[in-house]
């Protein structure tokens, strides 16, 4: 650093502290040595790469599609959470809650509207995301792992979708899980029994309620973090994306 | 006692070519037969538990007044219940409101003498048969008698032929 600004010569500062040097262990990044031990160090960016090939930055590379799938999940997340603090998942007080959470809660309506919004756009992305992958042969091997787990990873977003789709408790929910559990009735053998327990009951009552709640608040999220992480790190492991050369032919 | 040991120290030499089970394999089997027995336990008394024993359901018969309450050739749709009361010549039947396509209330429409379902336009006759629509059946006919004390009872479990019908 030739030039010291007073920023930066606070940063530097810092990072001279016990507790800075407490908490992350190693000098300041400043060589290729020192930046790669940052990552690797850090529980939160090891399963990312320490380099990336200046092509796979490239807009084309990817449309960043991953990125904005990610994003959106941790809008979700964040929003969700928010959401949470105003929702009872029961009868009739979700309904009351939702209309309060428009009408009453301070900037209730901006974070419903921004989880319905991020809600819908994450589909969009995941699935556009998939259709880009699957143009870009990102199948292939030694892509297969990680193209089967996006796909659970589509599942999941999908699952996400349609149990949060009840919450609201109104006509188009309750009509919507009605319809969609009795598509689900139509499995061969086990249908009738699936719908059950996915309901706990005959009908759209108070449990599919709970049960749809704790799905979409707890379990499919905790089942997102888990398949995310692996994707993120096997994206890495399988040698980064795959990119084109000028002919269009997947590069080695 | 590290496997190193286990084969310098106390091996015999011709134990490699002994086809017998060795201790540690066994172990293993067990082990994995343990934990297998466990998992599967584990995921019957997870059903189970995940199954409910006690719903707080509407009641699946229910008494539907008595039979002057309704008049003759009519269709009246009991909304809790989401059942049809019909009365004609012939006697009361009892008609599932509840479309065989995906679950929606039908309505009956007095103008046009149909069942209709507004979420994907099936059409039924007053007695069920469809007329037109994705769905698959017509409409079920539910089990329609008296009580001593001379009131309807319907009970939704009991699907009857639709050519029946209950005499008053």
């Amino acid at each position: 650093m030739a030039t010291t600004s007073p920023v930066s010569g606070t940063l530097e500062r810092l990072r001279g502290t016990r507790v800075w040097r407490s908490i992350f262990r190693r000098g300041p990044a400043q060589t290729n040595r020192t930046r790669s031990l940052a990552i690797f160090g850090s529980l939160f960016l090891h399963f990312l790469p320490v380099k990336v090939r200046e092509k796979s930055l490239r807009i084309r590379a990817s449309y960043y599609l991953g990125s904005v799938s990610f994003l959106l999940f941790v809008i979700l997340a964040v929003t969700g959470v928010m959401l949470m603090f105003y929702y009872h998942p029961a009868v009739p007080d979700a309904y009351r809650d939702m209309k309060d959470l428009r009408f009453v809660v301070s900037n209730g309506v901006f974070l419903r509207n921004l989880h319905r919004l991020a809600a819908q756009l994450m589909v969009l992305a995941v699935f556009w995301h998939m259709f880009h992958v699957f143009y870009r042969g990102g199948y292939k091997p030694p892509h297969e792992f990680n193209w089967v787990v996006g796909v659970i990873l589509l599942i999941v977003t999908l699952f996400l979708s349609y149990t949060g789709y009840l919450l609201p408790w109104d006509q188009l929910a309750f009509w919507a899980i009605t319809v969609g559990t009795n598509i689900l009735s139509a499995m061969p053998f086990i249908g009738k029994r699936v719908r059950f327990m996915s309901l706990g009951g005959n009908n759209v009552g108070a449990n599919a309620l709970l049960r749809f709640y704790v799905l979409h608040c707890v379990v499919l999220p905790l089942i997102a973090v888990l398949l995310i992480a692996v994707h993120f790190w096997r994206v890495q492991k399988d040698g980064g994306l795959t990119l084109r050369d000028e002919n269009g032919r997947a590069e080695k | 006692m590290t496997d190193a040991e286990n084969t310098a120290g106390h091996m015999p030499a011709h134990a490699s070519e002994n086809t017998a089970e060795t201790r540690r394999e066994f172990l293993n089997e067990v082990a994995a037969a343990a934990l297998g027995i466990a998992g599967l336990g584990s995921v019957v008394v997870t059903y189970q538990y995940l199954a409910p024993n006690v719903l707080f359901e509407p009641p699946t018969s229910f008494q539907a007044g008595n039979p002057d309450l309704y008049p003759l050739s009519s269709v009246t749709f009991i909304e809790q219940q989401q059942v049809y009361i019909v009365r004609t010549v012939q006697g009361f039947y009892a008609v599932s409101a509840v479309c065989t396509h995906l679950g929606c209330i039908t309505q009956w429409k007095p103008e046009v003498n149909q069942i209709a379902c507004p979420c994907h336009g099936s059409k039924f006759t007053m007695e069920g048969t469809k007329i037109e629509g994705p769905a698959p059946a017509p409409l079920p006919h539910f089990a329609i008698s008296l009580t001593p004390g001379g009131e309807l009872l319907v009970d939704k479990l009991e699907i009857v032929p639709a050519n029946q019908s209950l005499k008053v």
